[in-house]
């Protein structure tokens, strides 16, 4: 069984994250009452989507472009960012650019390769919940968030940076 | 030099303790090779041909005796009793074992020091000047606006798993000792009519098998945009740059691939968000990281000394390291005095334990307890009496520190190479050193003048090659070491990158190719021309006449 943390908890996860190449009918009809489509499908479907009756959640994968959802953060409870791999860091910057650009309030998730080594630098670009990768420890993950006392740098989490506050 | 405060000394030890866990979990084999990978090099440690290989962080390449006295001592109790000072203001220790890295960094953390960042696909150690706060034709002190980078970088959580690593150099001074543009941020200081500080900002430049001179996009960055403007560059590199093609991936190849201009647009829109913003810059930060660099307590001293002019006089090599490593100072009465690590006979950059432990002493009784490292694997006392030269360079001699070649032809850069290197083609240090045994007259080498020469073990050019005024790159020929020589390289302001002479040669060969070069120079130079003013005016082909007169 997969672990979800969300803002430092280990949570239940009711979301069915739905394959890349999914097409809308098999989104609809996925048994889940809360799915996660994928960027493409939700750009093309996003009023049937809406009018599922469905919870619908959309998975940002690395290659896109975060910006094109400015108009949709409004109708979004969460929005999936995946790690292919954890050394690709594309998913840092979407994070940011979703919580400052784009003002969204909602859940973030970081799924996909969510490692231990990762979680501190996710959190501070404002990832709030992490499907954590098979063979993490619960522990050593829940240890992670707190692995720095403080950032040097303007953060999402602590937009004011030490200079600002020291 | 910068002091830490609490807020430094808590995250220096939050990574140490990190990267201990890191390391007992990576034994345990709760980490893979491929996970624990990045995270040690984020801490500096690549597994080299023969064992582990550190690299320690020399911020800005400044040193208190304190800490090069730590140096020497892990190089004692953790190396053979050496270390190596690269081409980045770091230094490398060969030898470390694993299982003892973690204790190694504790004991480096005592001293303020770390190998954070110094690898990986982060952004690393800022380089810049080592004559900043010192230079006569200074236009502003680039070490606090380092320290301000250095922070700001450490930890960046938005860019620890870049596409590739990432290079920011900063210059103070008109003449440009920092390889600026050659790096993937360069930075050059300047004020405008009013006296306001700014940056020019320069992307895209780099070495490695596509080298490339940076390219301006913006003339002029007010100083309090610094950290959102690199911000911006940063987001919109790792968004962008590739990830598909490790060769491909520096931020040089973006730049190109999408033109300058797309790119100044991408930065410029990213960064209108953040404009202004609480990254913005205040004149407290700048003021507070400026207090730890203010002068030392010089004395008022005469610009001239009798005493010293007499010794040079008397004492011929005296003269020539008078001439060749001594530089002004802004200070009447006071020189820089560099120490040049190249020694014939020992790898360029090399430095003993003991050697260390002198110049450490040395800084605490002429130069303010203080040492830089420079980018040409030099150290260098900023601040000595003129008064004091004399005894400077006899105490130097004895330590076999006192070579008088700073900037001549045995002043050789050079990579590790084929002896410690596992990505290399073929040695370097041997040839380095067939060069120097070659030039070592010092008559001959000062009616040469200034030079540069080069040398990397492979195109990845940890050696500078491509902007040596001579390179020397390592090349695989059938399994055999050869290697190809560039000319016209420079990383001055003009910086230009060298072009490829012609077929390579084998490694008996170099002396003499690099003899034949340097007699073509010198049969056309004309007046006191530089080398590469002369091959500026002539070009390649008396050079490949004479090189290749024979072959066939
Ligand atoms: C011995 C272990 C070393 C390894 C495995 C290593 C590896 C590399 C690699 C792979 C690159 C090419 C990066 C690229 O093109 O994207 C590179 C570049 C470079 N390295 Fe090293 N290096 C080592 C030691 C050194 C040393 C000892 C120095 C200094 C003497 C150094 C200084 C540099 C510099 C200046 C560059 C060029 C930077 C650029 O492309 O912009 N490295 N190194
Ligand atoms: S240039 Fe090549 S041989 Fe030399 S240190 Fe770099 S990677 Fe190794």
């Amino acid at each position: 069984m997969p672990t979800l943390i969300k803002d430092g908890q280990v949570v239940d996860n009711p979301w069915s994250l739905l394959a890349k190449d999914v097409d809308l009918n098999t989104a609809l009809s996925d048994e889940s009452s809360h799915i996660v489509v994928p960027f493409a499908l939700w750009q093309e479907h996003k009023d049937s989507l809406m009018e599922s009756g469905k919870a619908v959640a959309v998975c940002v994968d690395s290659d896109d472009d975060p910006y094109e959802l400015a108009n949709d953060v409004i109708d979004l409870p969460l929005i999936c960012l995946n790690f292919p791999v954890f050394r690709d860091g594309r998913a840092f910057s979407a994070a940011a650019i979703l919580r400052e650009r784009l003002n969204y309030q909602g859940e973030i998730r970081a799924i996909g390769d969510v490692l231990r080594d990762q979680l501190f630098y996710m959190k501070k670009c404002g990832i709030n919940s992490f499907d954590l990768a098979d063979g993490v420890k619960v522990e050593q993950a829940l240890a992670a968030f707190n692995e720095f006392s403080t950032s040097y740098m303007s953060t999402v989490e602590e937009p004011l940076p030490l200079f600002r506050r020291r | 030099m910068y002091i830490y405060d609490n807020y430094d000394k808590q995250m220096l030890q939050d990574r140490i303790v990190q990267f201990r866990d890191q390391t007992r979990r990576f034994l345990a084999g709760e980490l893979t090779s491929e996970q624990f990978l990045p995270l040690r090099l984020q801490n500096g440690l690549y597994i080299q041909r023969l064992a582990p290989m550190l690299r320690v962080a020399i911020p800005y390449g400044c040193l208190s005796s304190r800490q090069l006295r730590k140096l020497a001592s892990i190089a004692r109790d953790y190396d053979k009793g050496y270390a190596h000072f690269s081409t980045r203001q770091n230094i490398q220790y060969n030898w470390p074992v694993l299982e003892q890295v973690p204790d190694l960094l504790a004991e480096l953390a005592e001293v303020e020091m770390h190998a954070i960042q110094t690898s990986g696909n982060c952004i690393r150690n800022t380089t810049t000047d080592q004559f900043a706060g010192v230079a006569v034709d200074e236009i502003e002190d680039s070490r606090p606006w380092c320290e301000i980078i250095r922070q700001w970088s450490s930890f960046h959580p938005e860019f620890a798993y870049l596409p590739r690593k990432f290079k920011i150099a900063v210059c103070g001074t008109p003449n440009d000792q920092a390889a600026t543009q050659v790096h993937d941020i360069g930075l050059y200081i300047k004020k405008n009519d009013k006296g306001e500080i700014g940056f020019q900002v320069l992307v895209g430049g780099g070495l490695g098998r596509t080298p490339v001179i940076g390219a301006t996009i913006c003339e002029f960055l007010p100083w309090q945009h610094l950290l959102t403007y690199l911000d911006a560059i940063m987001r919109v590199y790792n968004r962008f740059g590739r990830r598909d093609n490790k060769y491909k991936a520096r931020i040089k190849i973006l730049v190109k691939e999408i033109g300058v201009d797309a790119f100044r647009d991408k930065v410029e829109a990213e960064w209108l968000h953040d404009k202004d913003g609480p990254a913005t810059l205040t004149h407290e930060e700048v003021a507070r990281c400026r207090v730890f660099f203010t002068d030392p307590d010089y004395q008022d001293l005469d610009d001239i000394d009798q005493a010293i002019e007499d010794a040079a006089a008397s004492d011929l090599l005296f003269s020539h390291w008078l001439e060749r490593n001594v530089a002004l100072h802004k200070k009447p009465g006071y020189r820089i005095v560099s120490l040049c690590l190249k020694e014939t006979g020992v790898a360029p950059g090399d430095i003993t334990d003991t050697q260390m432990e002198f110049v450490a002493d040395l800084a605490d009784k002429y130069s303010f307890g203080e040492v830089r490292v420079t980018h040409e694997q030099n150290l260098v006392l900023t601040d000595v009496r003129l008064q004091d030269l004399y005894a400077v360079y006899l105490a130097c001699k004895k330590e076999s520190l006192a070579t008088p070649y700073l900037g001549l032809l045995n002043d050789i850069v050079c990579c590790p190479g084929g002896d410690f290197c596992s990505l290399a083609n073929a040695k370097s240090i041997p040839i380095a050193e067939s060069i120097q045994r070659r030039f070592e007259d010092f008559d001959i080498q000062k009616n040469i003048g200034e030079i540069t020469l080069n040398i990397s073990g492979c195109m990845n050019a940890c050696g500078h090659h491509h902007v040596g005024n001579i390179g020397i790159l390592g090349v695989d020929k059938k399994g055999s070491e050869f290697y190809q020589v560039t000319l016209g390289g420079s990383s001055d302001r003009d910086t230009s990158l060298g072009k490829v002479l012609g077929p390579s040669f084998a490694q008996a060969e170099m002396p003499d190719v690099i003899d034949k070069i340097i007699n073509v120079y010198l049969e056309n130079r004309q007046a006191d021309e530089s080398f590469l003013a002369t091959y500026n005016r002539i070009g390649m082909d008396p050079y490949k006449e004479k090189v290749y007169a024979n072959a066939d």
